[in-house]
């Protein structure tokens, strides 16, 4: 092993070479992926900030590391960023509490 | 930390920095991950596209520096401009220069600095230089000038009256990122000298005088697609403050000088210069500048770019003075090339008109 560590930020960079031991995913993966982030119904700059909470929510160091520098490439504010943390941030605490109603139904059922 | 910030507030060359000597910077840039194989040199990149060695095109542009003087001492500058800077042009070199302008066959005249305003002659040199019937004069501006002191605040007009391009930097259209990259309060005047240049008719829509801004990254990373940047850029100004400008140019920032000193000491040098050369884009390297510009520095001498020109690499030529400025024989060269034009390659190309790429 190179690394002592489960991440390391020059994987990053490597992450291409994941078509190495399969190209046609490979390539059809990083085809889509390229399209995905194209300016369509949304701005690319809209799909960096969504990709951002996203990596978050996700927790992907490699995604953050990249999104946080796509976001400031594209003039995107530190106050933007950061309110799509908290994006991702709601969605992911609301979807934990949510499920507070199905152990509430839970409780009530079993509850005399 | 106030002294750091003080001192960060002086030009390299006050500071007695290493790197304020060219040697010093072109060393940085061909030691490390470039002597080690882990990046390829330009050289060796451009050899693989047989675009090596680089030489001229047709000569479009004449640039020429008035001075390192600057009212401004920006973060990112590659000038390491700053008022404490006294390499000025005096009025000897601009006669020189301006007996080049009227038989030169480039179509642009680009003024830079510093901050050239503040060249003593700036205004005699403007108006002979106008008289020679280029067909496109830029002045590069960095607007707190206009509104530095009162002997500037006739500027726009100044312009106006000689048909000057203005071309000015813009970091972003907040007022922390700019401030950060340019010093605090720039943000606001530079505000202020837009609506004054766009009140004598800079930038309008429908106006002939040409307002274009420059944005260049506050940070080791890349300019976004200039496009969508320009898009952006007008949206807020106009929003916000009412501000109209033509063009935006992305520039790449260049890891030389004090740029160079900030990639450093914030750890950042390896992997921006591992950006610029992931962003390597051959077709940039058909549009680099200095394939289309002669650089004349405040001293007459001739260089290849403005860059060049601050890692004193003269031009490869036997002519290498405004003195004894000769077109054919000049064109007749070979581009002096280092690691530093990665970043006028990466992307969509970077150059002081923006992007080359086609
Ligand atoms: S970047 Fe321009 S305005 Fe800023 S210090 Fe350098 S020359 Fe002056
Ligand atoms: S830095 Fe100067 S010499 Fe190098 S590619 Fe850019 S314009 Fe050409």
């Amino acid at each position: 092993m190179a690394s002592q560590n489960y991440y390391d930020p020059a994987d990053l960079k490597k992450f291409g070479k994941i078509s190495d031991w399969s190209k046609e995913l490979g390539d059809k993966f990083f085809e889509y992926y390229g399209k995905v982030f194209e300016e369509g119904a949304l701005t690319a700059r809209e799909k960096s900030l969504i990709a951002l909470a996203v990596a978050h929510t996700e927790m992907c160091p490699y995604c953050i590391d990249a999104y946080s520098q796509d976001g400031l490439q594209r003039g995107i504010t530190k106050e933007e960023m950061m309110e799509a943390v908290h994006v991702g941030a709601a969605i992911k605490s609301g979807a934990t509490l949510v499920h507070g109603v199905m152990m509430m139904n839970k409780v009530n059922k079993l509850e005399m | 930390m106030l002294k750091e910030k003080r001192k960060q507030q002086q030009s390299l060359h006050k500071r007695h920095s290493e790197l304020a000597m060219a040697n010093k910077q072109l060393e940085k840039l061909s030691n490390g991950i470039f002597a080690n194989g882990e990046l390829p040199t330009f050289s060796e990149k451009i050899k693989v596209s047989n675009q090596f060695p680089l030489r001229p095109k047709k000569l479009e542009i004449l640039q020429i520096n008035l001075g390192y003087m600057c009212n401004q001492v920006c973060e990112h500058c590659h000038v390491d401009a700053g008022p404490d800077r006294k390499e000025i042009m005096t009025r000897k070199t601009m006669e020189l220069c301006l007996e080049v302008i009227r038989n030169t066959s480039a179509h642009t005249l680009d003024l830079t600095g510093g901050a050239p305003e503040m060249n003593p002659d700036f205004r005699w040199f403007v108006d002979e230089a106008s008289k020679a019937g280029i067909q496109d004069f830029i002045v590069r501006s960095n607007l707190t000038i206009i509104r530095a002191n009162k002997k500037y605040h006739d500027l726009p007009e100044f312009f106006k009256n000689h048909n000057v391009h203005v071309v000015s930097s813009m970091p972003h259209w907040t007022r922390g990122k700019t401030d950060k990259q340019r010093g605090e309060g720039v943000f606001d005047q530079s505000i202020k000298a837009l609506q004054e240049l766009n009140a004598v008719g800079y930038g309008m829509p429908d106006s002939d005088l040409r307002l274009d801004l420059v944005y260049n990254p506050s940070g080791a990373f890349l300019p976004g697609d200039q496009a969508s940047m320009e898009k952006d850029f007008k949206k807020a100004l106009l929003e916000d403050f009412g501000i109209h400008f033509h063009s935006l140019f992305a520039i790449t920032n260049l890891p030389i000088s004090r740029f160079l000193d900030y990639l450093i000491a914030s750890e950042n040098y390896e992997d921006y210069m591992y950006s610029l050369v992931e962003a390597y884009n051959p077709a940039a390297v058909k549009n680099v500048m200095c394939r289309n510009t002669i650089s004349v520095s405040w001293d007459g001498y001739l260089y290849d770019c403005d860059f060049n020109q601050m890692l004193e690499l003269k031009v490869a030529s036997k002519i290498q003075h405004i003195s004894e400025y000769n077109e054919a024989i000049l064109n007749d060269r070979k581009i002096i090339i280092s690691q530093h034009c990665y970043g006028c390659t990466a992307g969509a190309g970077s150059s002081c008109q923006g992007a080359v790429a086609d």
